[in-house]
């Protein structure tokens, strides 16, 4: 897609500053019968090399160094969508979204990560920030940021998703907005700090122990139960992100990171864990994060994050130059284990083709797939469909409403259906 | 750790590899936290179970939490709870499944302890932590009143706040363990 685009905003600048080059159809066929062998710049250099002239970049000298580096100014527009549900009333309580259209590979920027705050991010001095574990255990322990930097340490890397991710597809009508903005919160990070296990055992867990409430020091306090198997399992107490701390939007300086669970137990700055016989019943394992029945009921403690996957390339947003060559590509993950299969249906879901998987696939982690595209022009749909190792099957939206009542957005891990028109615009589509 | 590389890297250049590693095994656990006495504990344990574990000393009614609620609360949440411009606290009970499906404290939240425990620990919003426990029990047993759920003069304190009934107590499947 993004050497297609280049290739044709090249051959745009070369028809205007060249009359005598070739039409871009056939520079184009020109281009695609060469590539795999040469870049699209070598392609330019042999179509037209006459056109071209020495950058300024290399006739003065460029900046010096930084000591921390930013994007490209003319990257400026990829930045997060964020959404304030109530406004000035509330201005840290809503999300911002991760542009997955604007993004390669399976790692997310940590200043692109998803946030979802409840009452906005809290200025904390690490100097002065403790985590206390008490509760059912032999020895109530206060750990300081520094004695928790001594234990041995942990490194994953898996995807955060939040359990409210992709709610606008849970709408009755399909919403026309970019694929960050409808499935956004969800990233993926290498995230490295203490396995939670380590500092349990410490305190020693009494028996009659089977659930933690991990507690954040925001103005919120947002706190979540979590089942005692899980924090013995591979549940990290991270602090850092992408090999730096940890930022201030993602819990610095500590974060429960619970792989593969809703992203509201991955509780950001994490400063108490207390160990209960019972799960707490907070509010956001009551009233929010449950998911509502078609009878009314509501399901609780649903905490794995189902098998998924959408196409980020091309997607609401891309304008399609025409027939031709395209590369698919997007992104599939499950909270229940590791992607084994993601298959590709360029007519609407008639036919089904299997999708390269970028290497290497890691279990609860974002997996990028591929597949080369010679799109006819008509008009189509484009969707991806998941599998997962654990054998579950990303359903389709009319399979997955059902399921629910109405009104539930939580969950939704339906296959995502681009609608595109011979004319190459692309939009958001049910089915 | 660091001491014991040359000692590993020795063992293993002469072949006894399995011993090597269960030496490096043998290092004890760290124990780097301080212990913690429980009048500390006190100050830092703000959450409440839903058999009213953690609760404070103190007690409230409706009569008592109208003008809490105008106070702190009416602002965002409207006149008797109707919500607006924040999440409506009263009405709906009975409407969870039906098309009209509308999700209140009375009509959805299970225990009333969540209701003392978010509002300890989130509300008022721009002022988390600032009602003291007599305003407390008063403000949720005024929303409670509004339900419908606990008559305007009864008292909530820490024993008779985990007893109220909620009408949507039973509207939950716990989905763990799994299978």
């Amino acid at each position: 897609m993004t050497t297609k685009l280049v290739r044709s905003r090249l051959a745009r600048e070369i028809e205007q500053a060249t009359p005598a080059a070739p039409q871009r159809r056939t520079f184009l066929k020109h281009s695609v019968a060469l590539a795999g062998a040469v870049t699209g710049a070598g392609v330019l250099t042999r179509a037209s090399a006459a056109a071209l002239e020495v950058p300024a970049s290399m006739t003065t000298p460029g900046r010096p160094f930084s000591s921390y580096g930013q994007p490209a100014a003319t990257e400026a527009a990829v930045q997060r969508g964020i959404l304030q549900p109530y406004g000035e009333l509330a201005p840290g309580a809503g999300v911002s979204m991760t542009p997955l259209q604007d993004l390669e590979g399976v790692i997310t920027p940590s200043g692109l990560h998803f946030e979802r705050h409840h009452n906005g991010v809290p200025e904390i001095d690490p100097a002065m920030h403790e985590l206390l574990i008490h509760g059912l255990v032999a020895r109530p322990l206060r750990f300081s940021m520094a004695a928790l930097a001594r234990y041995p340490r942990a490194s994953r890397i898996c995807f955060i998703e939040c359990a409210g991710n992709s709610f606008f597809n849970a709408f009755p009508e399909p919403q026309q907005m970019s694929a960050g903005m409808i499935h956004g919160l969800v990233s993926c990070s290498e995230w490295t700090g203490v396995p939670l296990k380590l500092l349990l055992e410490e305190a020693g867990i009494d028996p009659a122990g089977k659930w933690i409430l991990a507690e954040g020091a925001d103005a919120a306090g947002m706190s979540r139960s979590v089942p005692l198997e899980k924090a013995l399992d591979d549940a990290i107490l991270a602090l850092f992100q992408n090999g730096e701390r940890l930022r201030p939007e993602q819990g610095y300086p500590l974060r429960l990171v619970l792989p593969g669970w809703e992203g509201n137990m991955n509780v950001k700055w994490l400063r108490r864990i207390k160990v209960t016989a019972e799960p707490t019943q907070t509010k956001d394992e009551t009233s929010k994060y449950t998911d509502l029945l078609p009878d009314g009921k509501a399901r609780q403690f649903t905490y794995e994050m189902g098998v998924k996957s959408l196409i980020t390339q091309p997607s609401l947003g891309t304008q399609l130059d025409g027939a031709g060559f395209y590369e698919i590509s997007g992104l599939a993950w499950s909270g229940a284990g590791s992607i084994s299969r993601v298959e590709v249906s360029t007519d609407g879901g008639a036919n089904w083709v299997e999708a390269e998987l970028q290497g290497p696939v890691m279990d609860k982690a974002l997996t990028r797939f591929r597949l080369p595209w010679d799109w006819d022009g008509q008009a189509t749909q484009l969707m991806s469909r998941a599998y997962d190792s654990e054998g579950n099957q990303q359903p389709l939206r009319a399979d997955w409403k059902p399921q629910y009542h109405g009104s539930n957005i939580y969950h939704y891990n339906a296959i995502q259906t681009w609608q595109l028109s011979a004319a190459g615009e692309i939009s958001n589509a049910f089915v | 750790m660091h001491s014991c590389k040359p000692k590993w890297q020795r063992l293993v250049s002469s072949g006894v590899a399995a011993l090597s590693i269960s030496g490096l095994a043998l290092a004890a656990p760290p124990q780097f936290g301080q212990p913690v006495s429980g009048q500390e504990l006190a100050a830092w344990d703000i959450s409440i179970g839903p058999s009213g574990e953690g609760l404070p000393p103190g007690s409230g009614s409706a009569v008592d939490g109208e003008a809490v609620y105008q106070a702190k609360c009416q602002s965002c949440h409207g006149e008797e709870g109707v919500g607006k411009p924040a999440d409506p606290l009263v009405g709906g009970v009975g409407s969870i499944g039906s098309e009209a499906t509308l999700k209140t404290v009375g009509s959805f939240w299970p225990y009333a302890t969540t209701l003392f425990d978010y509002t300890r620990r989130a509300m008022p919003y721009d002022q988390p932590q600032s009602l003291s426990a007599n305003e407390l029990y008063a403000v949720s047993a005024y929303i409670l009143w509004l339900n419908g759920i606990i008559d305007r003069e009864q008292k909530l304190d820490a024993a008779t706040l985990p007893q109220v009934q909620m009408p949507n107590r039973d509207g939950f499947i716990s989905a763990w363990p799994p299978g």
